[in-house]
C-alpha cells in the first residue's frame, strides 16, 4: 500500500512539475481571491487583518476544489483510470497517493497565500510551529475528503458543478476549526491542546480511514 | 405493481386523522404557553418534522450500509435510501422554514448562528448533494455505490459538524436564548399529548410517503426495463426484415 501510494503521488507530482497547472493557474487564482477580498472588505479599518485567517482558509478551500478537479481530470484523459486499475495497484495506495499529492500542492499554495496575507493584509505571524501543525492537519483533511469526493464525481458529465456541492458542506468543519485555530495562534493565545486542533485531527483521521476503506471499490467500478 | 394497497391506505388515513387531530389540539385545545404564549403552537409541528428529518437520514444511512455490505447487497436498499433521503430533505427544509418563523416571533430574527440551526443547514446541503448525485445519468450500479458512499460520508460528517459548530458558538459567547432545554424540560398535560400525537402521526406519515416513493422508484425501474425490452424487440424485427 505505501509503495503504491508513493508511486501514485510521485506520478501526480511529476505531472504537476511538468505541466505547472497548479503553479501557473491555481496559485495566481488563490492570490487573486485574496485581492478580491480586499475589494469586498474595507481595508482601512483593520477588518482585513482581523478576518485574515478566515479569508486565508476560504482561499485555500477554493483552491483545494480546483486541485481535486485537476487531480481527477488527469485520470479521465487517455483512459488513465483504466490503466491505473489494470496496473494492479492497491486501492488504498492510490487514494493515499492522490491525496498526498493534492496535500503537497496545497501546502505549497498555503506558503504563497501566507506570504500574501502578511504582505497584503498586514497580519503578523506568531507561533510558527503551531501554524505549521494547523496547516498540516487541515490540508491533510481537505485533501482526504476532497479525494474521496473527487472519485465519487469522477467520470460524471456534471462533475465540475457537482464536486463543490458535495465537498463544501463536508469540509465546513475544517474551515471552521482551521480558522479558529489560526485566529487563536495569531492572537498568541493558542496551545498545543487547542480543541480546534483536536477537531482537525479527528476529521483528518476519519476521512483518511474512510478513503482507505472506500477508495478501492470506488475505483474498481465505472 | 399497484401504487396503493390496503396497508398504505390505512397508513394514509391514520396520518390524515392524526395530523388533523394534532392541528386541532395544537390550535384550539391546548393553552398558550406561560412564556412563549401562542408561539408555542408552532412547536407541535416543528419538533415532529425535525424528528422525521433525522429519522429519514438515519434510514438512508442504514440502507446505504446494507447496500454496500456484500452479503446484503440488493438494489432495493438503494431505492429505499434514495426515497428516504428525499423525504429527509423536504423535512429538513420544512424544519428550517418553520423554525425560522418561530424564531422571528420568539427572538425577533429569522436566523441566528446557533449550533443546531447551523448543523441543520449543513445537513440540508449535504443531502441536497446526495440527491444531486443520485440524479446523475449513468450506470445504475455505479451510481448506487457512489451514492451509498456519499450518504455514509454525510452521516459521518454530521457529528463532526455538530461538535465544531457547538464549540464555535459556545467558545465565543455563551448561548443566551437557545439553551438545550429551551423547550421547558417539564411540559405536561394536553401540551405533551399534542406533541406526542404530532410525533406519532408524522412518523406514520413518513412510513406512508416512504412506501409510496419506494414503489414509484420500483415502477420507474420496471418501466425502464420494459422500454429496453421493446427497443430490443424492435431492433430484432428490423433485422428480420433485412435478412433475405
Amino acid at each position: 500500500m505505501w509503495h503504491d501510494a508513493v508511486l501514485v503521488a510521485g506520478k501526480d507530482l511529476r505531472i504537476e512539475a511538468r505541466s505547472r497547472v497548479a503553479m501557473n493557474q491555481v496559485a495566481p487564482f488563490a492570490v487573486l481571491v485574496l485581492v478580491l477580498f480586499a475589494f469586498a472588505i474595507d481595508p482601512n479599518r483593520g477588518v482585513l487583518a482581523r478576518t485574515a485567517p478566515g479569508l486565508f482558509w476560504i482561499a485555500v478551500l477554493f483552491s483545494a476544489l480546483l486541485a481535486v478537479q485537476r487531480s481527477f481530470t488527469l485520470e479521465a484523459a487517455d483512459g488513465a483510470r483504466d490503466s491505473l486499475r489494470m496496473a494492479g495497484l492497491d486501492g488504498a495506495g492510490v487514494f493515499l497517493g492522490k491525496a498526498a499529492a493534492i496535500a503537497l500542492e496545497l501546502l505549497g499554495l498555503e506558503v504563497v497565500l501566507g506570504v500574501g496575507v502578511v504582505v497584503l493584509y498586514g497580519s503578523d505571524l506568531h507561533g510558527p510551529l503551531l501554524l505549521l501543525l494547523t496547516c498540516l492537519l487541515s490540508t491533510a483533511g481537505l485533501a482526504a475528503a476532497g479525494t474521496v469526493y473527487g472519485v465519487v464525481a469522477a467520470g460524471l458529465r456534471v462533475r465540475e458543478t457537482l464536486l463543490p456541492l458535495l465537498v463544501l458542506p463536508v469540509v465546513a468543519p475544517v474551515l471552521l476549526a482551521a480558522t479558529r485555530a489560526t485566529e487563536a495562534i495569531l492572537d498568541g493565545r493558542a496551545s498545543w491542546a487547542d480543541p480546534w486542533l483536536r477537531i482537525l485531527a479527528v476529521f483528518t483521521v476519519i476521512y483518511v480511514a474512510f478513503g482507505v476503506l472506500a477508495f478501492g471499490p470506488l475505483l474498481e467500478e465505472s | 405493481m399497484k401504487s396503493s394497497t390496503a396497508a398504505t391506505k390505512v397508513l394514509g388515513l391514520v396520518t390524515l386523522t392524526g395530523t388533523v387531530a394534532t392541528v386541532w389540539l395544537g390550535l384550539w385545545v391546548t393553552p398558550p404557553d406561560a412564556v412563549q404564549g401562542d408561539l408555542v403552537r408552532i412547536l407541535y409541528l416543528h419538533a415532529p418534522v425535525a424528528w422525521i428529518a433525522y429519522l429519514a437520514f438515519g434510514i438512508t444511512a442504514l440502507a446505504s450500509i446494507l447496500y454496500l455490505w456484500p452479503r446484503t447487497r440488493d438494489r432495493r436498499w438503494d431505492l429505499l435510501a434514495g426515497a428516504s433521503a428525499e423525504i429527509g430533505v423536504v423535512c429538513t427544509a420544512l424544519t428550517l422554514a418553520i423554525g425560522s418563523i418561530w424564531g422571528r416571533g420568539s427572538w425577533g430574527v429569522w436566523w441566528t448562528w446557533d449550533a443546531r440551526l447551523t448543523t441543520t443547514v449543513l445537513l440540508l446541503a449535504l443531502f441536497l448533494g446526495y440527491l444531486a448525485l443520485r440524479r446523475v445519468p449513468g450506470d445504475v450500479e455505479v451510481r448506487s455505490r457512489r451514492a451509498a458512499i456519499a450518504a455514509l460520508v454525510a452521516a459521518v460528517d454530521i457529528p463532526i459538524v455538530h461538535m465544531s459548530v457547538t464549540w464555535w458558538r459556545t467558545l465565543h459567547q455563551p448561548p443566551s436564548v437557545l439553551k438545550p432545554d429551551f423547550l421547558h424540560p417539564s411540559i405536561h398535560g394536553s401540551m405533551a399529548w399534542t406533541l406526542l400525537l404530532g410525533f406519532l402521526s408524522l412518523t406514520v406519515g413518513y412510513a406512508w410517503l416512504l412506501i409510496h416513493r419506494y414503489r414509484v422508484e420500483q415502477m420507474e425501474d420496471e418501466l425502464e426495463q420494459h422500454g429496453l425490452d421493446i427497443a430490443i424487440a424492435e431492433r430484432r424485427a428490423e433485422a428480420e426484415l433485412v435478412r433475405p
